[in-house]
């Protein structure tokens, strides 16, 4: 009872807060002299999308203090046991993983780099065994020297134990470690057999399979160290051992987290990042709204989730151009998609799933997720970007993406519904952009006379329960279902296996919704994870999106986008590709 | 009157227990009913995509596969005895009274209960002194000067307090005072008193004003028409042919009588505030009791929901009996029996 | 009685000359009370008689000054002790209220602030005019209910008012009204709400007090009976006008308004069955806004034929029948005791 109207309460309040924007904070005031950093510094000539392709404000000025606010609080600030986008971009602040990606905006981003190790992986000749040497030399907060056997316990605690749950379990999908219990149940380290630390700097992974973007994995907070006399489980998150630029000061759950300095921090031994404001200070389980307009105001400095800012911020953005100047628009790794069921009539035939490629209106299906601001018209799987990503179109539908009736009406004469047919439409009821997005679908195929039934699941069991079930799928007919994607690394098989591989069909929790089950695509991914040259790989993974996309049950609408906003006494802001929004290990705070 | 109290206090300790029992049914009965397995319970409270390994750990670290009597019973045995609970490499001892821990970010419930009561206790005391005062006062006057443009100029703001949800005055206030003109602190600016007095009464001030505001306005309201109709009365008429002065009739003799009924409800309000003042903390981003509920409902996060819900419960419950034992206080006619 | 001129201050104690009550209302102007004018002596008791919504209990506001500052429209003159009251300020009445001028309310139980004990009701009302210690006032306040008759005053002081019955409730207010001695006393249906018994012990009790205290007292209420044995004067009222005056003898003996007639009629007597009413008064009291246009009392008036017509087209002027004795009626005065004589004294004493 409780719950329900306090959510109505809060979605009006939502509504109302729109009409809220014209008399919102004003924008780069005075602020409050109290509390305020001060928005009135050096006037900033940066221009829209200037983050985007640049660092914007460089500056070596250290000192100051960083604040970031967040609307919700993390799975964990324990790097090894997180799932959250942006706890993968932060904790870095304070944990070194073996391998992190280039502190550079563009594409160059991309491109991962050693951070501990001293070397990207080496692979044996079989792809199965992958080696990295640690630099020497380098120091926790307290002092004492990184160990191999610390990242390999690290491992070990994330992917092995009941306890952390929160994060990806990659490593237990991927090393050679059968009947491994996990460091807790097993206190001794050498039964776990998946992971091998010849000496104090050599870390070998052994691999069930080869694996040829292992590099990616290394890259993921989970490698960085911890020392095992160090580790309180859950309570780790509070008192992590720190490699990085900073340390953690204290950390009420919940409510606030306090970084500073890092006096042991080599940045000789670190190529990507800096250490120029003393202290940190994040703030959890602030209202969403409110932190639009301390950024407005320079009372902080960045959305810690990286999200973007909320519909009424965005509305008073884009009504003032000099506002719209502190603002980039970045890709986030989301693609925002419908999925064609094979197996649901007629979906069986391929030019019934080519008449709705051709006859949505992907303007109307962008308008939801707020227009060109919210994400580009998408036409194939791979985000721009993902490593590996090629730009086609096999379904132009229409010189303005409104749909082309005329190829549409073909495609059905050829499926042999000349008039049309009904299906149904799945969607996440509770999400009201998605929902939105399933009325524009349904109004474009109205108009081929493709009449559509909308039907809304709760999010919460849409994956156990209804989408991912495909019984469920079968016998409720549901032809289309709206749908994302993000990958956990930018690449296409960490973009493409889960939801393309046929072999990934599941009873439950299937996220390959169109149940496409070809050979082509099957060996084609087989064959780029085990292909160790990269451009070669990445050619690979171009050719099984264009395999996807010719069996035409993907129906892209877009590569979704963010607005962030970057309030003027932000220095070396940039937007980091890996992560899709500002790399929070290089900012610095104009005093 | 001890009899009465006694008799209370048993039949609240009985409330709490049924409120335990009903906020449990609701979370985990009704879920079981609709076909939820005790996996599926437990896929909200591993990260995205977990394998079914990680769902089966998190079963199991969270009792979810054992039968509703022994978990409730495990949950009851906690606040009478405390439990014991994995945290990995070792297991820590709750102490009673144990509320158990947050499904999503392992905290004991009980201490993040007492940390976050400060922060609730400010805002709805403060709040309640000035709505309390701000209200009444508004309601007297506008009782006195019935129908003038003052009375008429109140009911309208009144109105207004009564229809507006704080969602929205409340950053329409920050957006003027904090951000705009920056005579008062922004959000998420909320200090303990023990640690900046100063600060803890800057930051306080625009919620306090919002959440009064709603509720001076309702109380004007109330007023005003007590105030209306106690002025009618022949006991009013009375104390002026006695010669009172217009002063002290209203105050002495019309006053007390509109307070009363107003002081009870009074004192329900700030009960039920005690419980945690959600919209308000939401959107002051004020780390109090109603923050962490309407979190942890969005989070499924039962234990924090169940530690709240007899919070609130407790605090209404001794509300109650509080306004109970001051009616019978303030108006002679009422004895407690 | 006489129609008021602009003459300086009266002999008598109290003396109203055409007071006029009127409310504005949304409906229209209420016409409370409508030039209504008499005489009172100290020591002497005046019966005001009527239906509610009569005026009577707004003239007994008006007197006090309780209808100052609010929205009602008062004319006319008010003397008490050679003192203008209507003109006077709000603030000098109201420091004669409850010392020179006291009230005894209908219904004590609704009259009595619920909240506060009898004692220190009676406490404040004699301490608003006598600056004297709160010890001091209870003394006082004891002393007065024991002189009202309530037993173990000093226990009952600090009791609340709905502790006590119907009848002892009654005789705390006669103590509160009486605590400053005051020298005009006005009692508005003081023995409504009380059984048959406990209204003797009361009414008793104000005489007594009255001629201990030598007060003018006024006793309004719309039964006769009432005011029988009380009153040496008797004003009846209908429409907020004053219709027939005269001594309480004149009145019950020779009374010459058919208005008053049905009020004897209506009057319950030991010697009649209940059930034998004569004279009902048909129809219900008029609108204070739309006065019945000449005779008030024209529509319920048995005998209007009699009038010539006047009765619907001509206000009756108040005129004096014989020493002291004034009514308000187009009948003239022959017919009216003929019709007394002959048709109603009868009827009443034939039963």
């Amino acid at each position: 009872m409780r719950k329900t109207k306090a959510l109505a309460l809060a979605a009006l309040g939502t509504a109302l807060t729109m009409g809220l924007a014209a008399c919102g904070g004003s924008a780069g005031g005075g602020g409050n002299n109290n509390t305020g950093t001060g928005n009135t510094g050096a006037a900033s000539t940066a221009k829209h999308n200037d983050g985007y392709t640049k660092v914007v404000n460089p500056s070596d000025a250290k000192g100051g203090t960083l604040k970031f606010a967040y609307s919700d609080e993390p799975d964990s600030m324990d790097p090894g046991n997180t799932y959250y986008a942006w706890n993968w971009n932060f904790s870095r602040l304070y944990a070194r993983p073996l391998l992190t990606y280039t502190a550079a905006p563009g594409e160059e981003g991309l491109k991962l780099v050693p951070d501990l190790a001293e070397g990207l992986g080496e692979a044996s000749e079989d792809g199965k065994t992958w080696t990295y040497k640690l630099k020497k030399g380098i120091k926790y907060d307290d002092g004492t020297e990184v160990k191999a056997a610390d990242v390999k316990y690290a491992i070990a605690r994330s992917n092995f134990s009941a306890e952390l749950t929160d994060g990806p379990k990659y490593f237990a999908e991927y090393l050679d470690a059968e009947g491994y219990e996990g460091p807790y149940k097993d206190k001794d380290l050498a039964n776990f057999k998946g992971i091998e630390t010849p000496d104090d700097y050599t870390i070998v992974f052994k691999l069930k399979a080869p694996f040829s973007e292992f590099d990616f994995l290394v890259a993921n907070p989970q490698s960085a160290p911890v020392p095992q006399a160090k580790d309180t489980g859950l309570e780790y998150e509070k008192a992590v051992a720190s490699t990085g630029p900073y340390k953690m000061e204290s950390y009420e759950v919940g409510k606030q987290l306090n970084l500073v300095k890092n006096e042991n921090w080599d940045p000789a031994t670190d190529t990507t990042r800096k250490q120029l404001p003393d202290r940190i200070e994040v703030q959890f389980k602030q209202n969403a709204e409110d932190i639009d307009q301390r950024l407005l105001a320079g009372q902080v400095h960045a959305d810690l989730g990286g999200t973007g800012v909320q519909p009424a911020a965005r509305a008073k953005i884009v009504a003032d151009p000099k506002l719209k100047d502190s603002t980039d628009n970045p890709y986030t790794p989301f693609n925002r998609y419908a999925m064609m069921s094979t197996k649901v009539a007629p979906f069986d035939n391929i030019d019934c799933r080519k008449a709705v490629q051709y006859a949505t209106d992907q303007v109307a299906t962008q308008a939801p997720w707020g227009g060109p601001l919210g994400g580009d018209i998408g036409s194939t799987l791979m985000t721009p970007t993902t490593v590996g990503y090629q730009q086609f179109d096999l379904f132009p539908n229409g010189a303005d993406n409104k749909g082309d009736a005329a190829k549409a009406k073909e495609s059905l004469s050829a499926c042999g519904q000349p008039n049309g047919f009904e299906t149904n439409i799945a969607v996440r009821g509770d999400r009201p952009k998605e929902v939105q997005v399933a009325e524009a679908l349904q109004a474009s195929l109205d108009k081929v006379g493709i009449k559509a039934t909308i039907k809304k699941y709760p999010s919460g069991d849409w994956s156990a329960q209804y989408a991912g079930r495909p019984d469920f799928v079968h016998k409720n007919k549901l032809g289309i279902m709206i749908a994302g994607w993000g990958a956990d690394w930018p690449s296409g098989f960490g973009f493409l296996s889960q939801i393309v591989d046929g072999r990934f069909i599941k009873d439950s929790g299937n996220y390959n919704m169109m149940e496409l089950n070809d050979q082509a695509v099957n060996d084609l991914l087989d064959k780029g994870i085990q292909t160790t040259d990269a451009a070669e790989r990445n050619k690979i993974w171009g050719e099984v999106d264009k395999k996807v996309m010719e069996s035409a049950a993907f129906l892209p609408f877009v590569y979704e986008k963010t607005l962030l906003f970057r309030p003027s006494s932000l220095t070396n802001v940039y937007v980091h590709p890996a992560y899709g929004m500002y790399d929070y290990t290089w900012l610095g705070v104009q005093q | 009157m001890v009899a009465f109290i006694v008799r209370r206090v048993i039949a609240a300790v009985l409330m709490l227990v049924i409120v335990s029992v009903a906020t449990f049914a609701i979370f985990f009965l009704i879920p079981r009913a609709l076909g939820q397995t005790p996996e599926g319970m437990a896929s909200r409270y591993v990260g995205r995509d977990a394998t079914p390994e990680a769902i089966q750990g998190a079963v199991k670290r969270l009792h979810l596969d054992e039968p509703l009597v022994v978990q409730y019973g495990r949950f009851a045995k906690g606040i009478v005895a405390g439990q014991e609970y994995s945290i990995g490499p070792r297991m820590v001892q709750c102490p009673a009274p144990c509320f158990g821990y947050s499904f999503n970010n392992n905290q004991p419930v009980w201490p993040t209960l007492l940390d976050r009561l400060p922060a609730t206790l400010s805002l709805a005391i403060g709040a309640a002194i000035i709505w309390l005062v701000a209200g009444v006062s508004i309601g007297v006057i506008s009782a006195l000067r019935r129908g003038t443009l003052t009375d008429r100029l109140a009911m309208t703001v009144a109105l207004a307090g009564v229809s507006l949800p704080i969602y929205f005055t409340g950053l329409v206030s920050l957006a003027l005072f904090a951000y705009t003109l920056g005579i008062f602190p922004g959000g998420g600016s909320y200090t303990p008193f023990t640690e900046d007095p100063v600060m803890w009464f800057q930051a306080l001030v625009l919620p306090w004003v919002t959440l009064a505001f709603l509720y001076a306005a309702l109380y004007a309201r109330l007023t005003r028409a007590g105030m209306l109709e106690t002025m009618g009365e022949d006991y009013i008429r009375t104390a002026r042919a006695k010669g009172l002065k217009e002063r002290t009739v209203v105050s002495k003799h019309a006053l007390r009588a509109t307070l009363t009924p107003i002081l009870t409800i009074f004192g329900l309000d700030v009960g039920l505030l005690l419980g945690g003042a959600v919209l308000t903390e939401s959107t002051f981003s004020i780390p109090g009791i109603g923050k962490l509920v309407i979190d942890a409902i969005r989070g499924n996060d039962l234990p924090v929901v169940l530690g709240v819900t007899l919070f609130a419960a407790f605090f209404i419950v001794l509300a109650n009996l509080v306004v109970d034992v001051l009616y019978a206080v303030v108006d002679p006619r009422v004895r407690l029996s | 009685m006489t129609t008021p001129s602009a003459s300086p201050a009266p002999g008598s104690f109290l003396e109203l000359r055409d007071l006029r009550i009127h409310f504005p209302t949304e409906d229209g102007l209420v016409k409370s009370v409508d030039g209504l004018s008499f005489r009172l002596e100290r020591g002497k008791t005046l019966g005001i008689v009527g239906e509610s919504g009569s005026g009577k209990s707004v003239t007994s506001l008006g007197i006090l000054g309780l209808h100052k500052g609010g929205r009602a429209k008062i004319s006319g003159e008010i003397w008490l002790d050679g003192e203008e009251l209507v003109g006077a300020s709000p603030d000098h009445v109201r420091t004669l209220r409850g010392k020179k001028m006291a009230m005894i309310f209908q219904d004590p139980l609704s009259s009595m602030h619920p909240f506060y004990t009898v004692g220190q009701q009676i406490i404040e009302a004699y301490r608003i005019h006598h600056n004297v210690s709160k010890a001091v006032a209870r003394k006082h306040a004891i002393d007065m209910l024991g002189r009202v008759g309530i037993p173990q005053p000093d226990k009952r002081v600090d009791s609340f008012p709905h502790e006590f019955s119907g009848g002892m409730r009654q005789r705390a207010m006669i103590a509160m009204a009486l605590s400053c001695d005051p020298e005009l006393l006005i009692a508005d249906e003081p023995t409504t709400a009380l059984d048959v018994t406990v209204q003797a012990q009361i009414l008793d009790l104000m005489l007594d007090l009255q001629r201990e205290f030598n007060s003018a007292l006024i006793i309004i209420t719309h039964d006769l009976g009432v005011v029988a044995e009380l009153s040496d004067d008797i004003l009846v009222m209908y429409g907020g006008k004053c219709i027939e005056y005269g001594a309480a003898e004149d009145i019950f003996y020779r009374p010459e308004h058919p208005y008053t007639w049905g009020l004897l009629g209506s009057m319950p007597r030991l010697d009649r069955e209940p059930t034998e009413r004569l004279m009902p008064i048909k129809g219900t009291p008029p609108s204070l806004i739309n006065v019945p246009s000449g005779c008030a009392f024209n529509p319920r008036c048995p005998y209007r034929e009699r009038t010539g017509g006047k009765a619907t087209t001509e206000v009756p002027q108040l005129v004096e029948s014989d020493g002291g004795h004034l009514v308000r009626c187009h009948m003239p005065r022959e017919e009216r005791r003929a019709i007394w004589e002959n048709e109603i004294k009868p009827m009443m004493e034939g039963s």
